[in-house]
């Protein structure tokens, strides 16, 4: 049963994988520029057809659309993702560079968000129409309206420029440089979130043991941590799942604004430098961690739920 | 008009989307100075009685290019967001209606484009086509109709088996006339909901791309693109950001505000 689900699961990744990659492909063989003279040139040397003639073949792109998708398939999946043209390097290694900048925004940002979004949502639930509820909703709701970018350029200006607290435009993982735009990604995901917590905590606030413990006489602050808390945890998990998935994928913008090292900023200058092979494997890279991790989020669920254990047995 | 007698703030958000939208219709007749025209011995003004918001490094009426670019980001989130009701719609009534082997190609195809972030993808596309507005539209619609598409189709698998459909199939209506006047009349409610509501986020990730340079281009009043060439003049002409962000989350909020009241008014059972 448990392992049905799990095969249908991963054909169904796999399916999705070798279609996006599909995409990408065939917009960079739509696109202008020819591949073998943009890995040749560098500066301004004139590159002669014969050795243009070579390196093409030596390429494979010589061959048939189709035949080049299918090489470049079966070379990723030997870990082979081909040679960045700007870097002159294995995309790989690029990937990898500019996702252990990423990686690290993600995690610092992540811990921001539970930490700005957890009390609020939950102060918000408890004091469900009151003034602290109208307050906190209607601070999420202008950080949801708020372009990212914006924020990010805002808060560079204030506390990098005027007030000089934080280093601005170092391109370097730094542990003062990670503040700011952890801190604006931070903001605007606690705005999405803290709506989403206090939705949890309304439902389960409603629930009958709550009812049953109140009757009993516990403490509201007992029957909060010891009791709703923990039944609060799967939904949000699948929150948290979600969008560590967006930061992987979705901060180019920030990741720009800042100059932080990422994958996001090194997307938009192999898209901007029309370095094919560094694109696709961006695109197909975030879409495996992408995948990966809501199926972690999936399993953590047999886990962390008891009565889902039981019925996968 | 009762609608509105009954749902104060929802005439209210209404009013000031109407103005935005009419601001935007009447913005090249607004604008005190012609968004285009630079000025070399205006560069980069600070906000004066002349120039309300400042001048940009080509020395434009700031004031000017962002009243006209209510007009570009207006009808690019619109465009888009019909566009993605529409293809949506067609691809969730096909599936639903129909089934069988054009559901699972269909609804696979849509499984694969909400499996992994979106606007990567829309990144990629707007990117190697080549940025212009044509571009980015098409770039976002090719990773945001997938939902539109689920909704649809769940909604349509609810309608297929009542009564009311049946009842059209053994008088022999028509396929086309069952879908044109049971089907579509009954699932457009939750599309424009849902459309409504999702003209802020368009909005904002149309300026997202411009912003990266793969959206509208120079000389374009856009306000994203007007925030990338602000970036550069952070340090001696902050108000080239401040503005344009601002004119984004003000019409960004003024959008989510009455989608989210539009939903009220027209689907009460949700909190």
């Amino acid at each position: 049963m448990i392992l049905q689900k799990l095969v249908s699961k991963l054909s169904q990744m796999l399916v999705t994988l070798v279609g996006v990659s599909f995409l990408t492909f065939c917009l960079t063989y739509l696109a202008p520029g020819d591949p073998a003279a943009m890995l040749l040139e560098a500066g301004d040397t004139i590159v002669s057809q014969e050795t243009l003639d070579k390196t093409r073949a030596e390429l494979g792109l010589d061959k048939p659309f189709l035949v080049q998708y299918v090489n470049w398939a079966g070379g990723v999946l030997h870990g082979d993702m081909g040679m960045s043209y700007s870097a002159k390097k294995p995309v790989t290694d690029k990937l990898l560079e500019g996702f252990a900048g990423t990686l690290t925004l993600a995690a610092v940002t992540i811990v921001f968000v539970l930490l700005i979004s957890l009390p609020l949502g939950i102060w918000s639930a408890v004091h469900r129409n009151g003034w602290q509820d109208y307050l906190v909703r209607t601070v999420s709701f202008i950080g949801v309206s708020m372009p990212t970018f914006w924020l990010g350029l805002i808060f560079l200006y204030v506390f990098g420029l005027k007030l000089g607290w934080f280093p601005i435009a170092k391109s370097a993982v730094t542990a003062q440089g990670i503040v700011l735009p952890a801190l604006t990604l931070a903001l605007y995901m606690s705005s999405k979130y803290i709506r989403q917590v206090r939705t949890v905590f309304l439902e389960e606030l409603q629930q009958d043991y709550v009812v049953g413990a109140r009757a009993r006489g516990l403490s509201e602050r007992a029957i909060l941590w010891k009791h709703v808390l923990p039944n609060a945890v799967l939904p949000l998990i699948t929150l948290l799942g979600m969008s560590i998935g967006w930061l992987l994928g979705g901060v180019a913008v920030i990741e720009m604004v800042f100059s932080w090292p990422g994958i996001g900023n090194m997307a938009v200058r192999a898209i901007a430098m029309r370095d094919y092979p560094l694109i696709e494997g961006f695109v197909l890279w975030i879409s495996i961690v992408y995948m990966a991790i809501n199926a972690l989020v999936d399993l953590s669920y047999v886990y962390l739920d008891p009565r889902l254990k039981k019925e996968a047995h | 008009m009762t609608v509105f007698r009954e749902n104060k703030l929802f005439a209210f958000y209404t009013g000031l989307v109407v103005l935005i939208v009419l601001l935007a219709i009447f913005a090249p007749y607004l604008a005190p100075q012609d968004p285009m025209a630079g000025n070399m011995k205006l560069v980069l003004q600070t906000p004066s009685a002349e120039h309300f918001l400042g001048t940009d490094k080509l020395g434009r009426d700031i004031f000017s290019r962002i009243l006209c670019g209510t007009q570009i980001s207006l009808f690019m989130a619109l465009c888009l967001v019909a566009l993605i009701a529409i293809v949506g719609t067609l691809v969730g009534v096909l599936a639903g209606f129909f089934g069988g082997w054009l559901e699972t190609i269909l609804m696979r195809f849509a499984d694969m484009m909400l499996a992994f972030p979106g606007i990567v993808l829309a990144i990629a596309i707007a990117g190697i086509l080549g940025g212009s507005v044509v571009n980015t539209i098409l770039a976002l619609l090719v990773v945001s109709w997938a939902k539109y598409a689920r909704l649809v189709r769940s909604l349509v698998l609810r309608l297929r088996n009542q009564d009311f459909i049946q009842a059209a199939k053994i008088q022999g209506a028509k396929t086309s006339s069952i879908l044109w006047r049971h089907i579509l009349p009954n699932v457009m409610p939750m599309v424009v909901i849902t459309g409504a509501m999702d003209i802020g986020t368009m909005m904002m990730e149309i300026a997202g791309l411009s912003f990266l340079g793969f959206g509208a281009q120079p000389p374009t009043p856009e306000w994203g693109l007007m925030l990338n060439e602000g970036r550069q003049y952070i340090q001696t002409a902050p108000w080239l950001m401040i503005y344009p962000g601002l004119a984004i989350f003000i019409v960004v909020a003024v959008f989510n505000l009455w989608g989210d009241s539009l939903r009220d008014v027209l689907d009460p059972r949700q909190e």
